[in-house]
């Protein structure tokens, strides 16, 4: 089936099998490897892209389901290593990062958290990034990173933000 | 892991989805945001010989009141739920419910219909428009029909939706300024429920606490008659045929049910 | 101003953050044939046949090889165990594990593989699964009947315990402990591509923690010369022990490759890494301890069962070093353990983060907590009354291993001050009064640890190029550890040249033949003192170049800023000009000896409801003391990291078989990893206490955090519930856990 799909900037029209996963088209049909994939179970978040400003994990939409949509992928997010978007370079200067793997998917769904919420809490940022797991980091990092592209200092940041018993909620 | 091979097709109106459907209902899933269907296809639990996507169908995606009701397109994301002004005034604890499905990346693709349609005992989605006393719009070759949530769902990812029908809408009722609270018990923020309870206007809904979502009709029918709240939720799990798996016994989601139909009650203010 | 000890952002991020990292399923060889294996869906079977015909006729397969065409012959793939417990490349006659490959299918496209792969049919005949620990001990069913046990290996079982150990205690605890298996679970899966060469070398691209025991593993069982094989790590997506050495799998792609004539790729899902990679801990433990009511601890006992999976390979050495560490922290005149290791029909058991030594801090940091609760004292009194105190280092323990140095009761004592232990104490007891649903629990470990064990030495090399950029060499090859930078600011303190010009290279066996890997927290203590020494070599090696330049002494000349520089003159030469006429540069090999003990503290504070049982981490406080910090930013990520792991044992992970030896965590669905919504911030205190045993001072921080995070969540979770009648919950403790406690603790 055809497809057109534009990436980074870059539109092109390319005939896929309907069953091709959209983490595999970057992968593999455009090369674009920083794309993850970590998990079948859409629980690991390190495939996450922007589909037309959004984040959404790559290895749970079909490519044919992208058809006309605008991606960003990390490749796509910075300008040059020596120009690195402020979610990247705040990742950089935090160490939000280790064995880079998650991180990818993690950027990408940190740039998504503020698109959304410009200024979220620790909290926000923690449930913000719950569908994105990280083994290295321990998030603590990651947090302080997406806090910092906010504008937010995170040395200022409230003492500490425990998890809550319940999701609940009401009136 | 992938899926196998399909066909695949784009309908470009509900009637040539519905039509689709007619032919080749049988062998066909419908596609929405795919974040149900996806997974078990990767992982081959599922292997429909052809996907209708009706995910870009705008006439599925509205949120609009309708009298005493508001109607949802099938169609409308959990994120727009989560986003609607309207929502938040006439039935607040849909968008309230729908902050708490999965993760940011799956409510930006999932939809209200999906989820209903998908049947899964352990989503929030089903209970809360079950506890709302909610309604489904399905199309098919013979017309449209409303069925009530309440007899809808038949068994674990089951529904009375025939093959060749489509669920087109939801409508749930305008509950203003009545007292709801859900509450979601997890181990991860990111898991299925345990166990969880909707309640909205003394009604309680019910996530994974049998094979289908259900109604603490006890609890329910004991508020109507003046119980107290500790009365009526000791008999939330009345009824229930709760599963037993590594995250809990069959005894501990009874006992989650009554704590957390107590705590929603307390939280609603009856 | 030195660069040393300063809070250095990573030179790597860069790449890492713009084209992401270059792991070995991105490494895409022309015409390279994907790798899909059949593996078995039961734990335990005898294979009556194995029929590929109809898929070796699938769309774009090429070759379809089972058990019977390797001809590789089957290998014991650990240290220890019966020479009969030997695992082949593809079975062949038996399966031992759900996951354990059965037949390999190569095909044009990564998506033909697994349409193929399901037209494979298997007809397997059950043999009853062995699960449990004690079942297998009683050899009832044998794995390998030629071994004539399922014991691996037994440590210190030739004689019996002493049954007087625990004579003249007035308290005498004892309480059975699962230190419950745990998945590794590195980010990036397992991956392997192999091409052959016109010249008959193979090269191996892989995802491993130690490219150089890689390639002599893979060399073995391929049954080629080392020579031959070129072992290349590009960038590894964590590994956390299990990337410790080559996996069979490896071998398999490298003889698929021979075969076919073609390069092999093959990566690995997510449902297959939760079966076939080597998972850890697995342990059943009786620990016993004894003392007076006044709170002094005379004897300490434990009893391990620990389980090796179904082909043993290092996991079931590790129990050695659990007995190693026994004592811990604390003086205490009677020590005794012995460890039985089991064959299981399940995953096999290798490293994970800490490897050994969690095991057995859990275990006496469990023991110490109930010993405080028997006598009603206080557990950080309990602690500070039997740790060993500074002035006996070095200290030669009851484990048999002599702790280079430490200063345990400070290390606590900064976590209590840090906590404010007194006020969360007092916090408890008013909700205790007031019976609030929602508890307070408060959890201590204070430990100590081995790293660097094992493999005591390391080479490097550090060369400067005419220009004056750097070239550094290393064995130690990270995956997330930050070696990059931290080896350049290794150098870059000696020679005076700017990071951004340093380039460290690691992982590929042709460029550097000799190393151990990034494990056991080794880094620093063996590879980074050796690049240490070599840089301050190097220095000598320019000053006596730049002494004929120059036409000075040696003496008189100093390095500046990436020159040698006569003394209170102009005169300077730069050292890539040194480099012009003959290669600067220099190599140095360092061999610690020993291995160094890091020490710390860490409590926790958890809050349960006790109504659904489930526990949150409020707060964390931790003193991981591993001697001089060259990297803050970087030694704190990994201080995060580790405690994280630790949270994730106490609280969230267990890989679970069914009594079938079917996997029921098998995906990230059902593996219980946190995500950032189950973690608080960390509050880290800093302590730092030298070794003697490198002229840096330094011990190991990566497996720190694990080590003390782990029981101090746990003893948080016990500690909360309590006062409801509970005196034990075993790992990870979940919501059902915790409410079943407690009511059984106030049945």
């Amino acid at each position: 089936m055809k497809v057109h799909i534009t990436v980074n900037g870059v539109p092109a029209d390319t005939d896929v099998e309907p069953r091709l996963l959209l983490v595999h088209y970057l992968r593999d049909t455009l090369g674009l490897t920083a794309t993850n994939v970590g998990c079948d179970t859409s629980s690991c978040g390190a495939c996450t892209v922007l589909v037309d400003g959004e984040s959404v994990k790559s290895c749970t939409v079909l490519t044919v389901q992208a058809d006309g949509t605008d991606i960003t992928t990390l490749e796509g997010l910075s300008p040059s290593p020596d120009e690195l978007h402020p979610m990247a370079a705040a990742f950089r200067q935090e160490h939000g990062l280790q064995c880079g793997f998650c991180t990818p998917g993690m950027v990408m769904a940190a740039v998504g958290l503020l698109e959304e919420h410009p200024r979220p809490t620790e909290r926000e940022v923690r449930e913000g990034l719950k569908g994105n797991l990280c083994r290295c980091t321990g998030y603590h990092n990651i947090v302080r990173a997406v806090l910092r592209a906010s504008g937010q200092d995170p040395d200022a940041a409230p003492d500490l933000v425990a998890p809550g018993f319940s999701t609940g909620s009401g009136t | 892991m992938i899926p196998v091979a399909f066909d695949y097709v784009r309908p470009e109106s509900v009637d040539a989805a519905v039509a689709l459907l007619g032919e080749r209902g049988e062998d066909a899933s419908v596609l929405a945001g795919g974040h149900s269907l996806l997974p078990l296809m990767k992982l081959r639990f599922a292997a429909p010989e052809l996907l209708i996507d009706i995910g870009r169908l705008e006439e599925l995606q509205y949120l609009r009141l309708d009298g005493d009701e508001i109607a949802i397109g099938a169609g409308t994301r959990h994120t727009t739920l989560e986003a609607s002004e309207l929502l938040d005034t006439e039935c607040p604890l849909l968008p309230a419910v729908a902050r708490t499905v999965g993760d940011p990346q799956v409510r930006h693709r999932g939809t209200l219909g999906g989820s209903l349609a998908h049947a899964d005992p352990a989503s929030d989605l089903p209970a809360a428009v079950l506890a709302l006393d909610g309604t489904v719009v399905l199309r098919g070759p013979r017309g449209a029909r409303r069925v009530p949530l309440t007899g809808f769902y038949t068994g674990v990812f089951s529904s009375v939706k025939e093959p060749d029908e489509l669920l087109v809408e939801v409508r749930v009722p305008r509950t203003g300024a009545a007292g709801w609270a859900y509450e979601k018990f997890t181990r991860r923020a990111n898991d299925w429920a345990i166990v969880a309870v909707a309640v909205v206007d003394g009604w309680v809904g019910l996530v994974n606490m049998g094979p289908t979502p259900l109604r603490a009709s006890a609890t329910e029918a004991a508020l109507a008659g003046g119980a107290s709240i500790e009365e009526a939720a000791a008999l939330a799990d009345e009824g229930t045929d709760p599963p037993a798996d590594s995250a809990g016994s069959t005894e501990y989601r009874r006992h989650l049910a009554r704590l957390l139909t107590r705590r929603a009650l307390t939280t609603a203010g009856r | 101003m030195s660069i040393m000890g300063t809070r250095v952002v990573r030179t790597e991020d860069p790449a890492f953050l713009t084209r992401g990292g270059t792991y070995t399923a991105d490494i895409a060889l022309p015409g390279a044939l994907h790798l899909t294996l059949v593996r078995s869906p039961v734990a335990h079977a005898r294979i009556a046949s194995v029929d590929v015909a109809e898929a070796r006729s699938a769309p774009g397969v090429v070759d379809v090889v089972t058990g019977t065409d390797v001809d590789l012959e089957p290998v014991r793939m650990g240290p220890v165990g019966h020479a009969a417990m030997v695992r082949p490349f593809l079975a062949t006659d038996r399966v031992r594990f759900v996951g354990e490959p059965v037949a390999a299918v190569l095909t044009e496209q990564a998506y033909e593989g697994p349409d193929a792969a399901e037209l494979v049919i298997v007809d397997y005949y059950p043999l009853p699964a062995v699960v449990d620990l004690q079942a297998a001990a009683r050899d009832e069913v044998l794995l390998f009947d030629e071994a004539g046990t399922n014991t691996v290996v037994g440590f210190g079982l030739e004689k019996p315990f002493d049954e007087h150990l625990f004579d003249g205690c007035d308290a005498v605890v004892t309480a059975e402990i699962v230190n419950q298996r745990l998945a590794a679970a590195p980010l990036e899966t397992r991956a392997a591509t192999a091409q052959w060469g016109d010249d008959g070398r193979l090269t191996l691209w892989c995802s491993t923690q130690n490219a150089q025991a890689t390639r002599a593993e893979v060399a073995g069982w391929l049954g080629i010369e080392t020579a031959r094989l070129r072992v290349i790590t590009p960038d590894v997506g964590g590994g956390f022990g299990a990337k410790i050495g080559a996996d069979p799998e490896f071998a398999l792609v490298g003889w698929l490759a021979q075969r076919t004539g073609r390069a092999v790729r093959w990566s690995e899902s997510r449902s297959e890494n939760m079966t076939g990679m080597l998972q850890g801990r697995a342990q059943r433990q009786t620990v016993t301890i004894g003392g007076t009511r006044d709170g002094r601890v005379l004897a300490y006992r434990l009893d391990i069962l620990a389980d090796a999976g179904a082909y043993p390979r290092l996991g079931a050495f590790l129990p050695y070093f659990t007995r190693s560490m026994a004592p811990a922290v604390y003086d205490i005149a009677r020590v005794e353990s012995r460890a039985r290791v089991v064959a299981t029909t399940t995953t096999s058991i290798g490293a994970y983060r800490g490897a050994g030594r969690p095991e057995a801090t859990a275990a006496i940091e469990r023991a110490m907590d109930m010993f405080a609760t028997e006598i009603a004292a206080d557990p950080a009194e309990v602690r500070k009354r039997n740790l060993i105190p500074p002035d006996a280092f070095p200290f030669r323990t009851k484990g048999r291993v002599t702790y280079d140095s430490g200063e345990y009761a400070k290390a606590l004592d900064l976590v209590l001050d840090a906590a404010g232990y007194a006020g969360l104490r007092a916090e408890q007891a008013a909700r205790r009064e007031r019976g609030d649903a929602v508890q307070l629990g408060i959890g201590l470990a204070t430990f100590v640890e081995i790293t660097g064990g094992g493999a005591f030495a390391e080479d490097a090399s550090v060369e400067v190029h005419p220009g004056g950029t750097v070239t550094v060499l290393t064995g130690t090859s990270p995956h997330g550890q930050g070696h990059a930078t931290a080896w350049a600011m290794l150098a870059s303190e000696h020679l005076g040249i700017p990071i951004e010009m340093i380039t460290v290279r690691h992982g590929d066996t042709d460029l550097v033949p000799r190393g151990a890997g990034t494990m056991g927290s080794r880094s620093l203590q063996t590879g980074g003192v050796a690049v240490d020494q070599a840089a301050a070599e190097l220095v000598e090696l320019a000053k006596q170049r730049a002494a004929d330049v120059l036409e000075a002494a040696v003496g008189d000349l100093e390095l500046v800023g990436g020159a040698v520089r006569v003394r209170g003159t102009d005169a300077s030469v730069a050292l890539g000009r040194l480099a012009e006429t003959e290669r600067l540069r220099t190599e140095a090999t360092f061999d610690s000896g020993a291995p160094t003990f890091p020490f710390g503290a860490h409590l926790a504070v958890v809050e349960v409801d006790v109504e659904s049982g489930k526990a949150v981490v409020n707060k964390i406080v931790t003193v991981d003391d591993a001697g001089p910090v060259l990297n803050p930013l970087i030694a704190e990520g990994q201080r995060h990291g580790g405690i994280a792991q630790g949270i994730a044992q106490a609280l969230f992970e267990e890989v679970v078989f069914d009594p079938d030896g079917n996997p029921l965590t098998a995906s990230f669905a059902d593996y219980g990893v946190p995500s950032a919504a189950e973690l608080p911030s960390f509050t880290l205190l800093d302590m730092a206490t030298p070794t003697h045993l490198n002229p840096l001072g330094v011990k190991g921080i990566g497996e720190a955090g694990t080590i003390g995070a782990t029981p101090a969540v746990q003893n948080a979770v016990v500690d909360a519930v309590a006062h409801l009648g509970v005196r034990h919950i075993d790992m990870p403790a979940t919501p059902l856990r915790v409410w079943e406690a407690i009511r059984a603790g106030s049945s």
